[in-house]
């Protein structure tokens, strides 16, 4: 699993023309995307804006219009999209008697986990958990795992299946201010040694700022893509997040920033 | 005890229905299923309604078509409809019990049918226990095979569909193995305790497992314990089998939850 190859760059994924019409309301509508294996694209946008529907429509959960393409430009193939998602949050109560082993088997593999432990899953989902620093946690159960903890074994899984797209929907939630370092340095990390592309909702504009290589400003449609400097000089940005509301280092100029202001989190 | 058929009949039932419940029961836990289960059970009484109705012999087809049909519509309507699903199957439920017990008491006659309420496996031909331990089979190859995509689409059906799983075929297919399993042994079990005898077994074995293999074997041994154990008692004390099987699987349940608060 860790193997490291050099994001060629050669491939991309585009969306075209998606729409989202649910209950006769239009929620996205001519979505136009073009993504590069090797970058970092953040989604940002208010609450409501349709951030988690843009993401579950690429995923395929929910009906959508238009279409999503997945092009490998070295030979024009057009070739199947597979994508790593990591959800927002998981509803795991209290005592479920689910261990990480558990989870990651049973999305992974088709040996039954109930019946027994596979000595050659155990260590292929090791190796993938080596990875996010959280092989200790493959016997712990899953209910009773840290948020920060609990996202290193999703990521983990969602990488195991080595997607051509890592999908992540606000996977931050819950997480304290060293583990939002920690999870931007390794969407880093994976961008540098996977061959994958990563799309992200995002609520911290600071760390958007340091880490994504293409921000995306979203409200029913894209209202302006580009670098972070250029969204947020923008003035859809301004329409968007109110001026008084601009994270830190904007009002600050180019001060040392002393506090992450988060913006648009309820 | 065990120089009258029945008894022998009756042991070889518990040793098939026991740990087919304690299998089921685990999932229908995990899944929020409760409800959905013992819903199933009462369409029980509409089925052989809807077979006295139509003028057909055998009232076990019809029950056993009716439970899958209702199952399938409990699942659809669920997912289509915006109201929750307590609420959906509460309405269909009651609407179709009500349905049931109208036709079913037409004329007076609902006696007939009450034994139905309660259960008795002493009555269990052989012909029926070879019904079972083929649905036993077939709902153990089922889980074998798609049980880690079952377990996958409990846990979070977005992230189940983004790796291929087929999220909506698994779900209906574990509510027609639910409702193969609740109509089939119904009769033995009654429709009163049917529920209990899947959910109480799965709550007892997670108060004490921490993943998943632990959970099925506690599971499936207290409900062959209880089932067994209930089954004995039953026929020294001269009580019906059903309720003191519950009765057993509810001291496991409170002895396994005590054991849980006090290592905790």
């Amino acid at each position: 699993m860790k193997k490291i190859i050099k994001p060629c760059g050669l491939h991309c994924i585009k969306v075209n023309h998606l729409g989202v019409c649910l209950g006769g309301q239009t929620i996205l509508e001519d979505i136009n995307l073009h993504i590069h294996c090797g970058s970092i694209n953040a989604i940002i946008g208010k609450n409501g804006a349709g951030k988690s529907t843009l993401v579950r429509a690429i995923l395929g959960d929910i009906p959508h219009s238009g279409e999503i393409a997945f092009k490998d430009i070295e030979n024009g193939r057009i070739r199947k999209l597979k994508i790593g998602y990591v959800p927002q949050s998981m509803n795991i109560e209290k005592d479920t008697p689910l261990s990480v082993y558990d989870l990651i088997a049973s999305y992974q593999y088709r040996f039954p986990v109930f019946l027994k432990k596979s000595r050659k899953i155990e260590t292929e989902i090791i190796k993938a958990l080596e990875v996010f620093e959280a092989e200790d946690l493959i016997d712990k159960q899953v209910c009773n795992l840290s948020g920060g903890q609990f996202q290193r074994v999703l990521l983990a899984m969602a990488v195991m299946d080595e997607p051509n797209l890592l999908l992540l929907d606000e996977a931050v939630s819950g997480v304290d201010q060293t583990g939002m370092e920690l999870f931007y340095r390794t969407m880093e990390y994976l961008k540098q040694n996977f061959d994958l592309a990563i799309i992200l909702i995002s609520h911290d504009l600071d760390y958007v700022v340091k880490y994504a290589d293409k921000v995306i400003l979203l409200d029913k449609t894209i209202l302006k893509e580009g670098s972070a400097k250029e969204v947020f000089a923008g003035e859809e940005f301004q329409k968007v997040f109110g001026a008084e509301e601009l994270p830190a280092y904007i009002s600050r100029g180019k001060q040392e920033k002393t506090s992450i202001p988060k913006i648009g989190r309820r | 005890m065990f120089e009258y058929e029945f008894m022998r009949q009756a042991v070889l039932a518990i040793l098939i229905i026991t740990p087919l419940f304690g299998l089921l029961g685990t999932m229908i836990v995990n899944r929020k299923m409760a409800f959905f289960s013992d819903a199933l059970g009462h369409s029980a009484l509409t089925g052989i309604a809807v077979g006295v109705v139509c003028g057909v012999t055998d009232t076990n087809l019809t029950m056993v078509v009716f439970a899958i049909v209702f199952a399938l519509l409990l699942n659809f309507i669920s997912s289509k409809s915006g109201a929750s699903t307590d609420t959906v199957i509460s309405v269909f439920s009651s609407g179709s019990v009500a349905v049931g017990l109208a036709i079913l008491s037409k004329g007076g006659n609902f006696s007939k049918y009450s034994n139905l309420l309660v259960g008795d496996i002493l009555s269990i031909t052989q012909k029926e226990i070879l019904f079972l331990f083929i649905l036993f089979l077939v709902t153990v190859v089922f889980f074998c095979t798609c049980f880690n995509w079952l377990n996958a689409a409990g846990i979070h059906r977005t992230l189940a569909k983004s790796r291929q799983i087929p999220v909506r075929l698994i779900e209906n297919l574990f509510a027609v193995f639910v409702a193969l399993v609740v109509t089939l042994s119904i009769r033995w079990v009654g429709i009163l305790i049917i529920n209990a005898l899947l959910i109480l077994p799965a709550a007892a074995g997670r108060n004490l497992s921490e993943n998943m293999r632990e959970y099925h074997f506690f599971s499936i041994l207290f409900s062959l314990f209880s089932g067994l154990a209930g089954l004995f008692t039953s026929y020294y004390t001269n009580v019906a089998t059903g309720p003191m099987i519950v009765i057993f699987a509810t001291y496991l349940y409170f002895g396994t939850y005590l054991y849980k608060i006090k290592g905790v």
